[in-house]
């Protein structure tokens, strides 16, 4: 606590005590930066790729679609059987035959909008939206085979769960990134920080010379080195926040290729990431420091 | 001449700040010196000569703790060294003013904040206003205190080096060849600093091959002086 109490006070004079260092600065600036930038964009995947799941999963799980066959007889009757059947199973909340126009727009990606279904025995679909708790889907089932032979009820249980299944993954892989990129940024950094100790060795030896204490010289290499880390994670925090705000926004088409980015609270995690960084960079320069300075007594 | 190498060699009467016990250190395979006994007491003044390679530095770098003996015992201000953690040696070296031949600052601080630099380190900013134009008057670097170390002269740089050993008001000023990249005169002045320091009560231990210096220095202060030859501490006396 007194160290990160002393890092943010600072000294001074400890903070002159240990001469700038051009090249380990800038770079450690740009890479996290550049580590920052990633971890906005793999966190807005992430998020946007959970949102457009749940949002999907939450569809499929309140509709189901019964398609009545088209060679099985009298459609129309078969029609009313299934409606009153789903009227009258609880958790059902409405029950829809598609128009033909509806029914054409459906096959339209496939045939084009020249065809003609008049001419041609096609099935009747029946969009069913379900309430609540749910309803009995294998009891429904049972009912409908008994009362509309042919009809085929598909709850989209099918495709539901590989769906869910592979958001899940992606989350997954893209959690495994962040913890990489945030592996990388410590690495970067402890390298970064040892480098500085090595080429600072007659400084150190100085500064024990006239007594100075570990906790001393460390906290000038820590507090410079999270500063950077800090300040290069909020430059790419930024970058990436554009980067966002430049992406093609469409909320309402559910597209993981549109509309990536934060939602809510997510957003503090512009703020989270920098401050991720800086913690990152004071625990690895920390522990490099006191380790090379063990080393060097 | 006569060894003692293995008893213990009193510089002046008064509790010792430095004792070296029978102490050992070399380096690779071969020991530089084993055996070896010294105690620097409080107020007292002393010379270690020696050849080039005799050990002198390596004798000062015990100590300040910079080296651990291999075997022996070294105690500084009544304390086993050994036993000393980081933080205790670096609060142990605010009480040793160390003197380097080659100065050892930080170059890119100038010369007023190297000089400050244990009182910084040291936490103790407010007396850095009242300490430090009283010394730069004393060292005759009032005009230098701005510029950087590069900048300064042999006899200036060893002269800061003094202030910053000094800034503390440390108990024991250690000196290694002070006077070894200057001229006679600015020798002369360095010394007279020291025995300044040592009129102060400070313990005063300064290694030098300089015997000319050594000679010319016995008539104005009462200074022991001991030899490293041949791994072993000698007492030198007339052959001086």
């Amino acid at each position: 606590m007194n160290s990160v109490i002393a890092l943010i006070v600072g000294d001074a004079q400890a903070d002159r005590a240990v001469p700038p260092t051009g090249l380990t600065a800038r770079l450690t600036v740009f890479v996290s930066a550049a580590m920052a930038l990633l971890a906005v964009i793999a966190l807005a995947i992430s998020m946007t790729t959970a949102r457009v799941a749940d949002a999907w999963a939450d569809e499929l799980a309140q509709s189901a679609t019964l398609r009545l066959p088209a060679d099985r007889g009298d459609v129309d009757a078969m029609l009313q059987t299934a409606l009153r059947v789903l009227e009258q199973t609880p958790g059902i909340t409405a029950a829809r035959a598609l128009s033909s126009d509806e029914q054409q727009a459906l096959l339209e990606p496939w045939f084009g909008p020249d065809l003609t279904l008049e001419n041609l025995p096609q099935p009747q679909i029946v969009t069913v939206v379900a309430g609540g708790a749910g309803y009995d889907a294998d009891g429904l089932r049972a009912r409908l085979s008994a009362e509309v032979p042919g009809a085929v009820f598909d709850d989209h249980g099918a495709w539901r769960e590989p769906l869910l299944k592979a958001a899940d993954r992606i989350r997954l892989i893209i959690w495994g990134v962040v913890i990489l990129i945030v592996t990388t940024l410590a690495a970067m950094v402890t390298l970064a920080a040892h480098a500085s100790l090595v080429a600072n060795e007659q400084v150190i030896r100085v500064l024990r010379l006239v007594g100075a204490r570990d906790a001393y010289i460390a906290r000038a290499f820590v507090r410079r080195y999270t500063l950077r880390a800090l300040a290069g994670a909020t430059v790419g925090a930024v970058l990436g926040l554009l980067i966002l705000l430049a992406m093609p926004q469409d909320q309402g088409r559910d597209s993981i290729l549109l509309g990536v980015g934060f939602a809510g609270f997510e957003w503090l995690w512009l703020l989270v990431i920098p401050l991720l960084s800086g913690i990152v960079a004071f625990a690895a320069t920390r522990t490099a420091a006191f380790g090379k300075l063990k080393e060097m007594t | 001449m006569r060894s003692i190498s293995a008893e213990v060699l009193q510089i002046a009467k008064g509790s010792a700040v430095i004792e070296l016990d029978k102490v050992s250190y070399g380096y690779g395979g071969s020991m530089l010196f084993s055996q070896l006994s010294l105690e620097l007491a409080k107020g007292s003044f002393h010379f270690l000569t020696g050849a080039s390679g005799a050990g002198k530095t390596t004798l000062l770098k015990l100590c300040y703790a910079d080296l651990r003996a291999k075997t022996g015992q070294v105690r500084l201000f009544g304390k086993d060294a050994a036993n000393l953690g980081r933080d205790e040696v670096a609060v142990a070296r605010r009480r040793i003013g160390v003197v380097h031949q080659d100065c050892q600052f930080l170059d890119h601080l100038s010369i007023a904040e190297n000089i400050v630099l244990p009182l910084t380190v040291a936490g103790r900013h407010d007396e850095v206003g009242k300490n430090l134009p009283e010394l730069l008057k004393w060292v005759g670097l009032t005009k230098q205190a701005d510029q950087r170390p590069p900048e300064l002269s042999g006899g200036e740089r060893q002269r800061a080096a003094l202030a910053r050993a000094v800034i503390l008001s440390p108990d024991v000023i250690l000196a290694d060849e002070p006077t070894g990249n200057v001229d006679w005169e600015m020798s002369e002045r360095l010394m007279k600093l020291l025995v300044e320091l040592n009129k102060m009560g400070k313990s005063v231990l300064i290694a030098t091959h300089d015997l000319g210096m050594i000679r010319t220095m016995k008539s104005q202060v009462s200074a022991r002086v001991s030899r490293l030859k041949d791994g072993q501490l000698i007492q030198a006396g007339a052959d001086l």
